[in-house]
């Protein structure tokens, strides 16, 4: 089974904006895929409807099998676990310990259970000796994996990260890219930094005005240069694609 | 303006105080503030034995004096008012030190002055041996509306994460060449401040998104067991109970 299945995807806004025209996609359990794409390219309105915050004007999403539906909302909210582009917006909780355990305390695990749950989320980030601390207190690199923390202990079927690389610096960047390789969950990486998806992700999708305009290998297309160019991607200055 | 400004109250420790859940605590502050403000202000004694009794409390929490007496600076306007009252009041009047004073008045002031102050003494106190998250839980556990005590607990958040933002949009005014010096810059001040309205207000609306995604159903799940046992209760009510004791005493 998929971990995750969008078929015929259109949305437009309340306004009448149309975001997407028709989105196609399938990832398979374990796979870790980039979504790649300019800015406005309907990018995160495509990641809300990935746990219902929005919902489908036409087309299906499927999580593992549970189709996204008002009634079937919470269960998925649990298989998806969607990390926010800026922690403080994920991290609303008074310290780490009451964030990691927001999830799954809205689930039902209480006491004991509740705790192995917590330490168990923070040690895979690397962070279990921050729990007592409050967000506020920590370096943007250290929120941001707590955020995948508050995320990794509801136990999702499928990650998905919002531009998970932006405002890291370099070392920072490279610890969250070996915690992500670390875990053996479904990953969906939306970001338009070509390096850390070609670092990352063995697949990469395009999305461009709303539509899957490419899907494959991400070193074929990233050394795609018209294919990148026609979608508003670059990669950095001076940084070529190494021969396979 | 620095990280963690308003946590300053809170003195870290692990006396008994400090282990006492927040509710019993809450509750301890609150019937001893009844029992003060019942004390008839003439019986000088009673506020005595109550201000003994608080310097028994802080001794106990390992709380210092001056810990107290620095962070009393909150009731300075309302001695300020207390002082007036005496020159301002009618009725049958004294002279003090050549100032002619109303008898009432002095009463009055000295009622306001005294409840006031073992109030504010008692709530210092509370405050610095409860971290403000886990007053905010024993709110929760005292049935408070779960609305208020979630706005609490985001404010207690986001205050940093807001004042952060205030600064940044006071470096850009700043290096644009602004300062606000009279009148006439306020309307610029107000802009700003409607922005960060606006700001707070979107960002308010992420984090909701984000609740929603790890399964937010409009009540707040229950984290921490504080549950507090009869002998925490007991220690905690000894207080506005020997309080009351004194009350009685003068019955």
């Amino acid at each position: 089974m998929n971990s995750l299945e969008v078929s015929q995807l259109a949305y437009a806004y309340p306004d009448g904006t149309q975001a997407l025209f028709g989105v196609d996609l399938s990832i398979s359990r374990a796979e870790r895929v980039a979504l790649l794409g300019p800015n406005g390219a309907g990018k995160t309105t495509l990641v809300m409807h990935l746990n219902g915050i929005l919902t489908a004007g036409h087309g299906t999403v499927t999580v593992a099998g549970t189709p996204v539906r008002k009634d079937t909302l919470k269960e998925v909210r649990q298989r998806v676990g969607l990390v926010f582009q800026d922690p403080d917006d994920q991290l609303f909780m008074p310290t780490v310990r009451d964030d990691v355990a927001f999830g799954p305390a809205n689930a039902g695990v209480r006491g004991e259970e509740l705790d192995r749950v917590v330490k168990g989320a923070l040690e895979r980030v690397g962070m279990l000796e921050a729990m007592d601390r409050p967000p506020h207190h920590l370096s943007f690199g250290q929120r941001r994996r707590v955020a995948v923390a508050t995320v990794l202990a509801m136990e999702p079927e499928i990650l998905v990260l919002d531009e998970p690389s932006s405002n890291l610096d370099p070392a920072a960047r490279r610890e969250l890219a070996e915690i992500l390789r670390s875990l053996d969950v479904t990953v969906l990486m939306v970001t338009h930094d070509l390096p850390y998806a070609l670092e990352l992700c063995e697949r990469s999708l395009i999305l461009s005005d709303g539509v899957i305009a490419a899907d494959g290998p991400t070193r074929e297309l990233l050394a795609d240069a018209d294919l990148l160019a026609r979608h508003r991607l670059e990669l950095p200055y001076g940084f070529a694609i190494p021969a396979v | 303006m620095g990280a963690g400004h308003h946590h300053q109250l809170y003195l870290p420790g692990g006396s008994v105080v400090h282990r006492l859940p927040p509710q019993c605590k809450l509750i301890a502050v609150f019937a001893f503030a009844v029992v003060v403000v019942a004390t008839p202000r003439e019986r000088f004694w009673a506020f005595a034995a109550y201000a003994v009794l608080l310097g028994v409390v802080a001794a106990l929490a390992r709380v210092p004096a001056t810990y107290i007496v620095r962070r009393m600076v909150i009731e300075v306007p309302f001695v300020l008012f207390a002082f007036l009252i005496p020159v301002i009041g009618l009725g049958e009047r004294v002279t003090v030190l050549g100032l002619s004073l109303s008898v009432p008045g002095l009463w009055a002031a000295w009622n306001i002055l005294a409840k006031a102050t073992l109030g504010v003494a008692a709530s210092i106190l509370l405050a610095a041996t409860t971290e403000p998250r886990v007053i905010l839980i024993g709110a929760q556990r005292l049935r408070l509306p779960s609305l208020l005590v979630q706005i609490a607990m985001f404010m207690l958040r986001y205050m940093d994460v807001i004042m952060d933002e205030m600064r940044r949009m006071r470096v850009a005014r700043e290096s644009r060449g602004f300062e606000a010096r009279n009148f006439r810059h306020i309307p610029v001040i107000a802009r700003s401040a409607g922005a960060l309205f606006i700001r707070s207000y979107e960002r308010g609306e992420r984090v909701h998104l984000a609740m929603l995604s790890r399964g937010y159903s409009g009540q707040m799940p229950i984290i921490h067991d504080m549950s507090a046992s009869v002998p925490q209760w007991g220690t905690a009510l000894a207080l506005p109970a020997v309080a009351l004791a004194v009350l009685g005493l003068g019955l």
